[in-house]
Order: C-alpha cells, then sequence, then structure tokens
C-alpha cells in the first residue's frame, strides 16, 4: 500500500503524505519542492526509493534532479543530451517542421529492469529515447531507434514536436522494452534496444485519410501501460480511442467506452489484466469532461462494458482534463489518484468506488505517482 | 579581457558571478567562463552548442547575431551580458 504521492505540476513538486489510522484529512501536502518551476515527470524508483525529477525550464532548459533521501534534499544530475548532429543532415518532419536535436521535453522517465538496478530510460522531445546505466549520472541516446528511417517519420501531436512518452519495462525480460511515441506508434525491443519494429497494428487514426487510417506509423497513442502480472496485455489511450493487445502488442483491438473514449490516461490493475481506468473528455475537438462533470471509467472485463465511476468527484461545471501521466495506481490496485489542468487532484482507495479530493488550487498537474 | 555578466534569473539555479574571459569571438569568451563554471554551460547553451531559444547574449549592447556558431566579434574590454528573453514564459 501506498501512502505517499509525488505530483509533479506546473510550479513544482508536491508530495502528499497518507495519515494514519482515521485521522483526517486523510491525504495532505508534506512537502514541495522546485517550487514555481515547471515539473514534467517524476520517478520514483522502486528498486531503491530514489526519486527523480525533470524540470523544463522555459529559457534555461531540461534539468534532471536526484534525491536519495526521500525528497528532503535534491542533487542535479545530468540531463539527456543528444549528440552533435551530422553536418548538413537536413531534419524536418513530414510538414516541414525543423526537428531539433536538442532535448526540448522529458516526457518519460522509468526505471529499468529489477535485474538492473542502474538503469534508467527516458524519453524526450523530440522523439529520442535514452537509457541511462549509471542512475542517471549520466545518459545515452539510444541511436537504434533515432536514426531507425521511419522515426523521420513521427510528427507532432498535441506537442508541436513528436514525444516520446510511454516507456514499459517487460517484467520478465528487461531486454524487452515497449515504447509510445504521439505520433509514432508504438515501438518495441526484445534485444535490449539493438533492434526496434513497429508494433502499433491494429490501432486506428481517425485524423488520417481512409487508406491511411491503419498505418502503425501514424498512430497517436496518448500513453501505454502494461500489465506487471499479464505483460502481454497493454493498454492504450489514444488519440481515437482506447486500444488493448492481449498478445504482447503483435495485435490491437479497438475498444469503445461509455461515454467517452477519448482521454490521455490510462491505468491497469496491477494483477489484473482485465481492469483498467480511464479519465475521459468528450472529444478531440472538445476537451472537457462530459457535461461538465468529472468521472472516470473503469473496465473490469477487458472493455467489453464500462462503468463510469463519480462518486467524491466534482459533478456541477467542473472542466478539468487529465494529462496522460497525472493518472496513477499503487501496486496492490486499490489506490489509485489522479490530477487536472486545473489543479484539482483526488484519491480512492477502493478502486475507484469513493474519491476523496485531496487538492484544489493546485498548479496544473502534469504527472502524479505513488511512492 | 571581455567582462561577462548575467541575469539575475539564472543566479537561482547556478551560481554565475560577473566574470572576466579572454577570447576574439563570443564562442571563445564564453568557453572559458564555462570552462571554470561548467554548470552554467547548460543553462546558456542547448545540445548542439548554440544559445537556447529563450535566451540572447549582448556583446556592448547589441544583440549577438549568430546565435548558433557564436561567431560575432568581441573586443578587448567588451562587456558581454547573457540574458533571458522575454519570450520563454
Amino acid at each position: 500500500m501506498s501512502d505517499r504521492l509525488l505530483v509533479a505540476t506546473r510550479k513544482g513538486l508536491f508530495t502528499f503524505a497518507r495519515a494514519k489510522g482515521r485521522k483526517r484529512p486523510r491525504w495532505s501536502v508534506a512537502k514541495t519542492a522546485f517550487l514555481a518551476d515547471p515539473v514534467s515527470v517524476v520517478l520514483a524508483d522502486p528498486r531503491d526509493g530514489r526519486l527523480y525529477v525533470a524540470i523544463g525550464h522555459g529559457h534555461f532548459g531540461v534539468k534532471l534532479h536526484r534525491s536519495t533521501d526521500k525528497g528532503k534534499t535534491w542533487q542535479p544530475i545530468a540531463a539527456p543530451a543528444y549528440p552533435p548532429k551530422p553536418d548538413g543532415q537536413e531534419e524536418k518532419d513530414l510538414n516541414g517542421k525543423v526537428i531539433p536535436w536538442n532535448t526540448e521535453l522529458v516526457w518519460a522517465l522509468e526505471a529499468g529492469h529489477a535485474s538492473e538496478p542502474k538503469v534508467l530510460w527516458c524519453g524526450t522531445l523530440p522523439g529520442g529515447l535514452f537509457r541511462s546505466t549509471d542512475g542517471g549520472e549520466s545518459w545515452k541516446l539510444v541511436e537504434s531507434l533515432w536514426n531507425h528511417p521511419k522515426r523521420r517519420e513521427w510528427m507532432g501531436g498535441g506537442a508541436e514536436l513528436p514525444g516520446l512518452h510511454s516507456v514499459c519495462v517487460d517484467p520478465r525480460d528487461g531486454k524487452r522494452v515497449a515504447v509510445g511515441v504521439s505520433c509514432g506508434g508504438v515501438w518495441m525491443t526484445e534485444d535490449g534496444g539493438t533492434n526496434w519494429a513497429q508494433r502499433a497494428q491494429g490501432m486506428r487514426a481517425a485524423y488520417m485519410p481512409p487508406d491511411r487510417q491503419y498505418d502503425p506509423h501514424v498512430q497517436d497513442p496518448h500513453l501505454v501501460v502494461q500489465c506487471p502480472a499479464a505483460p502481454e496485455v497493454f493498454w492504450a489511450q489514444h488519440h481515437n480511442g482506447i486500444f488493448r493487445t492481449t498478445d504482447g502488442a503483435q495485435s490491437w483491438t479497438e475498444i469503445v467506452a461509455k461515454p467517452s473514449s477519448f482521454g490521455f490516461a490510462v491505468a491497469v490493475h496491477p494483477q489484473d489484466p482485465d481492469t483498467a481506468w480511464f479519465v475521459p473528455g468528450v472529444s478531440d475537438e472538445e476537451r472537457i469532461p462530459p457535461s461538465g462533470k468529472v468521472i472516470v471509467t473503469r473496465t473490469r472485463n477487458g472493455g467489453k462494458s464500462f462503468q463510469t465511476l463519480r462518486n467524491g468527484l466534482p459533478q456541477h461545471h467542473a472542466y478539468d482534463l487529465t494529462y496522460r501521466h497525472a493518472l496513477d495506481i499503487d501496486e496492490t490496485g486499490d489506490r489509485l489518484a489522479f490530477g487536472s489542468t486545473t489543479g484539482g487532484l483526488w484519491v480512492t482507495e477502493d478502486q475507484g468506488d469513493h474519491w476523496e479530493t485531496v487538492g484544489e488550487h493546485l498548479p496544473p498537474v502534469y504527472a502524479v505517482r505513488f511512492a | 579581457m571581455a567582462r561577462v555578466l548575467f541575469t539575475q534569473n539564472i543566479q537561482r539555479h547556478v551560481a554565475c558571478p560577473p566574470t572576466d574571459a579572454p577570447g576574439g569571438t563570443v564562442r571563445e569568451v564564453l568557453d572559458r567562463v564555462f570552462a571554470g563554471n561548467p554548470a552554467a554551460r547548460e543553462y546558456v547553451l542547448d545540445d548542439q552548442g548554440a544559445v537556447r531559444r529563450h535566451m540572447v547574449v549582448f556583446v556592448d549592447g547589441r544583440q549577438v547575431k549568430d546565435r548558433v556558431r557564436l561567431s560575432d566579434p568581441v573586443q578587448p574590454q567588451a562587456e558581454v551580458c547573457v540574458m533571458q528573453a522575454l519570450s520563454g514564459g
């Protein structure tokens, strides 16, 4: 059971702690860090308890910091940096937009496999994947993916540049890693990153002309998550719907949720691959909660049906949107938390049947992680 | 020797005191400064060594034109100011 919650926001990192017993409020801010600075992602490494944050300074670039004392103190560590761009190399996406060889944003920070205790993975805008083998002291661009000819076809989605936002390390085998890209589909390596293959077959992109809609390379998965207990099962909240694979991303099946399949975030139960949660908006063109009521949808049968969860959530003129990393589930599968663009934060301890408001006036929430 | 001054805003993240450094171009001068203060380099320059998009460098009050190679000349006794642009949030 996780009693600590890290909340990365546009204006700092907030650590919430759960009170013991029946004390109220149950969850409250125990610590703040990096106040006023944009914290794009946070990682609580389950292998050694170390914490990592990525700060995206508007002027001074992306920086990473690490804490080895549960957030009491932070030390700057290396930020992932792109190698020198070869002279004369044209680097433009299909729309003619120049793709910089520069870390514009850290959009994913994940621990490596348990057998590789110092390995970390980092996804960035404009699409580079980085790997550290020394706990973040240094980073190396995964050139096999960056130099893949199809990478040049990646394009921006909501962000103007392509972004790598999901890194799923197979708990059975640390050499099997899947990554999600907006927009560039789902890529998987089975040999620790030497070779990569596109694995978004079955995803559908309604924003493309009819004959390109099933092209795996144009897919915009907003977030891809893997069930730890059944790693052949992945869920994806995609730009135009929900997709699931039960065969290790060989093929994806589209799933329709009521009242909406649009959103950014998804969480899968750590033991039950058929149970997943979503925080929907109306649609691509209406990025607000359906009917101005914040809801969470939950399926317990692999997407055949969905329940709408609203107990404890704002139900009157609420326009909270939840970004892709702003929903998390703890290791028991009972506790979930999600934060919103308008500073709301909610926690459930019964898989979503009841929600408690934990924050109402936070800065816009980028990422939420139990620790 | 040129005199290099940094915006106050950067001091919150990394100490950048006024520093005297030799060099005939902005690149040469800044390289000397960052050799003595390596943590400051990545706050001012991007992964390719260009001036970050929302940073600006002035030499004797004139904004530097070559933001990629930093080849603008620097006279002895010049004042080089590293500022943050109004853009960039």
